[in-house]
């Protein structure tokens, strides 16, 4: 099981970036960047992406979700220039470019330590792209001058970058991607050695600038909260290839493997033995002998092991007098922890399998360890992984 | 009041509180203070003042001086000096000290040595006086002003003479500062070539070895510690071997030569060794290692991605490169080159082995002062003058370049 710190988007952000991946969606839908069957090696035998077929939308915020290692920075930077694919074609506006060097394809690139020149000041800086599209003078002022306001730093442009913090730093480095209007931003891991809090406000605004500038960008984290918060669509690389690309509400609700699963959010994964398939429900046998109601999934039929997959807060404390008799998980706390909002509990249920049980606050009582309690969710928020042989 | 008084207290503590570290520190480094100060900071001080002691006159000709007192300074003294001296020179004589006094009043007035022994000579036979026109008898120059103004110009413990000499000024009869003649000049000529062979090694060590350093910072880890190995090489080295082997390769029948023969790309052979050529080659390598490991280390610090970032906001490689990698070398190309020339003003054995007379450096004068002329004043005079020129040339690159600028990592 994956721990998380955060495990579901903001409500008011998740709403927003349906309208927004839906605007995306009725109308004119058009492909700004297009993997064809890309594929990375360094040394010719192990591929470091493969086969990665990806199509990146007009004005979407579509962010590149995996551990360190799965592909994801490599594909960032063949979108960027700096890495050439190995097979494979990237069309950027229709056009392909695996041969166009970076300083031609107009892409502004947010780094990970931001690499901002520490010899020249802020605004030097941000004027720094301009100088190479012939835009001198007063109107290369006003254009550094606005971006300096868009990321609230107007008083800063004398400034060299050693004298700002991190968190002003990442927004110079964001002003100079954003000055010379480039149609596609890219960022690589922009927020990673910011502090939580700092990090939390720079995702709202990063993704309040992307909104209101109308920009397509493509966003690179290991960090699955960040990637919930901010993206229209995320997709989830493991071991080079997306596992799965969807918007935030699907990729957590209905997550379609168990990487994708244990990877966003917390999951309980259970190893269950598949009895009947009816109505788009398969009735399971979870270990400790409980029979439980789940959402079915093609391919996975009678007879066979498949994994469950029930999220900690899906998981109620059953009350007395409910009459069902399936999605009746019965067990031994084994862990308390208490959280403020909530209270997690560890739940052993036949042998060696364990339960992760998220209890709201008003929901929750005093827990012993040793207790035996009873865990319910409803069929509807069970659902079927893959197949296991 | 008191609100005063307890931040004066809080800072005392603060103060306090860091007094064992701070002497624990200098205890540490207490060891090499005092060896420094041994061979380092007293050598020096000798050195300075062996530039400016004038002892040998004075020493021997005590009673001279002081009937030299109230000489006007125009013509030969009255008889009463020439006394004064026949006394003193009896007693050079009879102690054998005379070719000290003939050597330094030498350097004044060419011909003195030879005078000051005959006079020596002269003194012992002399009985009585009158002595003046004995002497001026005996050789017309001590009934010269010039003369007398040479020995007059030896009664002080300090003389300036050393130094003007190695700036190719002297003093003439009526103290007045002037050039030496054009035939006599050499030192200036000197300081003037040590700057230049020092000047080109410099450049020439930063163009073949920035490019090194480059190479160095963006090379794979394997191959980074195999070139890293050649650069640090020669340093290991001891610098006479390496001098040695540029003589091996330069000579007019060695490797070069033969090679550049057998490669039909000369008819004769070319003169490499003893020439300017030779010299700043040589020099050139031996002091590679030391521009190069400076702009490495800064180099080093330097992010790769920030030639990335240049290069998606539109720069070209060159121009991402020229614009944002370069500026941020300067303080490593700064204090290699620094080091270069610094190293390079105090050459000694490579000029000496490789060049020819004419690339002769300042150190060289300085070797043959002590070791063949024993002419210490002017050696030291010499030092004084290389030990100003590297301050000098030190404190005017902090001054252009801030001492920011100049990093060895």
């Amino acid at each position: 099981m994956v721990s998380s710190n955060r495990a579901k988007p903001s409500p008011d952000f998740a709403n927003a970036n349906r309208a927004v991946a839906s605007a995306a969606r009725s109308g004119d839908v058009e492909t700004l960047v297009r993997f064809e069957d890309v594929r990375k090696s360094y040394d010719g035998i192990h591929f470091v992406v493969e086969g990665l077929d990806l199509a990146v939308k007009r004005g979407e915020f579509l962010t590149m979700l995996g551990p360190s290692g799965s592909g994801k920075t490599t594909t960032l930077m063949m979108l960027g220039g700096f890495e050439r694919p190995t097979l494979g074609h990237i069309y950027l506006d229709g056009k392909p470019v695996e041969r166009l060097p970076p300083e031609k394809r107009n892409i502004g690139f947010v780094f990970q330590n931001y690499a901002l020149f520490p010899h020249m000041t802020v605004a030097e800086n941000i004027a720094f792209p301009l100088r190479y599209r012939g835009v001198k003078g007063a109107d290369a002022k006003g254009r550094v001058a606005k971006a300096l306001d868009m990321v609230h730093l107007d008083r800063f442009g004398d400034r060299r970058p050693g004298q700002l913090s991190g968190g002003q730093q990442q927004r110079v480095a964001l002003a100079r991607a954003l000055v010379f209007e480039p149609s596609l931003v890219l960022m690589d891991e922009p927020l990673g050695a910011l502090d939580k809090q700092l990090r939390e406000r720079m995702q709202i605004e990063i993704k309040h600038l992307q909104t209101k500038l109308g920009i397509t960008m493509v966003y690179v984290t290991h960090d699955q909260s960040e990637a919930l918060t901010m993206s229209d669509r995320i997709a989830v690389f493991h071991e080079g290839r997306v596992q799965q690309l969807a918007d935030p509400v699907t990729l957590y609700n209905q997550p379609a493997n168990r990487f994708v699963a244990e990877f966003i959010g917390e999951n309980n994964i259970l190893l269950c033995i598949v009895e009947i398939v009816a109505n788009g429900f398969a009735s399971l046998t979870a270990p400790g002998g409980a029979r439980v109601l789940a959402v079915a999934r093609p391919g996975v039929g009678a007879g066979q092991r498949a994994l469950l997959s029930i999220r900690p807060e899906q998981l109620k404390l059953a009350r007395v007098d409910d009459p069902t008799t399936h999605n009746r998980l019965k067990g031994t706390i084994d862990e308390v922890f208490f959280l403020g909002d909530h209270v997690r509990l560890s739940v052993k249920i036949g042998g060696e399998h364990s339960l992760l049980a998220r209890i709201p606050a008003p929901e929750a009582r005093v827990f012993h360890v040793g207790e035996v309690v009873e865990l319910s969710c409803a069929s509807t928020d069970t659902h079927l992984l893959e197949r296991e042989p | 009041m008191s609100d005063v008084a307890d931040r004066v207290n809080v800072s005392l503590a603060v103060r306090r509180a860091a007094r064992p570290a701070r002497r624990a520190a200098f205890t540490l480094a207490l060891p090499l203070i005092l060896f420094l100060a041994v061979v380092f900071v007293l050598p020096i001080g000798l050195l300075l003042k062996t530039a400016i002691a004038n002892p040998e006159a004075r020493a021997v000709l005590p009673q001279t001086y002081i009937a030299l007192a109230d000489w006007d300074g125009a013509g030969a003294p009255d008889e009463k000096v020439f006394a004064a001296l026949a006394a003193d020179l009896k007693i050079v004589q009879k102690e054998r000290t005379a070719a000290g006094l003939g050597r330094r009043l030498n350097y004044e007035a060419p011909g003195m040595r030879s005078v000051t022994l005959a006079a020596a000579r002269l003194a012992v036979k002399l009985e009585a006086g009158p002595y003046k026109p004995a002497f001026i008898e005996a050789d017309p120059k001590w009934g010269t002003t010039d003369l007398w103004a040479a020995i007059k110009r030896n009664a002080s413990p300090i003389t300036p003479y050393y130094l003007l000499t190695a700036l190719d000024l002297r003093q003439g009869a009526d103290n007045s500062i002037s050039r030496v003649e054009p035939d006599q000049a050499i030192f200036l000529g000197v300081l003037g070539r040590t700057l230049m062979v020092a000047a080109t090694v410099t450049l020439l060590t930063l163009i073949l070895g920035y490019p090194v350093a480059y190479g160095l910072t963006i090379a794979l880890a394997s191959v980074g510690r195999i070139m890293m190995l050649m650069v640090l090489l020669p340093l290991w080295t001891s610098l006479l071997v390496r001098t040695t082997a540029w003589v091996v390769l330069l000579q007019t029948d060695g490797i070069i030569n033969n090679a550049l023969l057998a490669l039909g790309l000369t008819a004769h052979r070319l003169q490499l060794i003893f020439t300017r050529f030779g010299t700043v080659a040589a020099m050139t390598h031996i002091q590679l290692p030391f521009t190069i490991l400076p702009i490495y280390s800064v180099m080093r610090a330097i992010p790769p991605a920030q030639l990335r970032a240049g290069r998606s906001l539109g720069a070209s490689p060159f121009s991402a490169f020229w614009r944002i990698y370069a500026p941020q070398t300067v303080p490593g190309v700064m204090a290699g080159c620094l080091m270069t020339f610094i190293l390079s003003l105090g050459y000694y054995i490579t000029p000496a082995l490789v060049g020819g007379p004419t690339d002769q450096m300042v150190s060289n004068f300085i070797s043959v002062y002590i070791n063949r002329d024993l002419n210490w004043g002017l050696a030291s005079a010499l030092g004084v003058v290389l030990l100003s020129l590297t301050l000098g040339i030190y404190y005017l690159f902090l001054r252009i370049a801030g001492v920011d600028k100049i990093r060895l990592g």
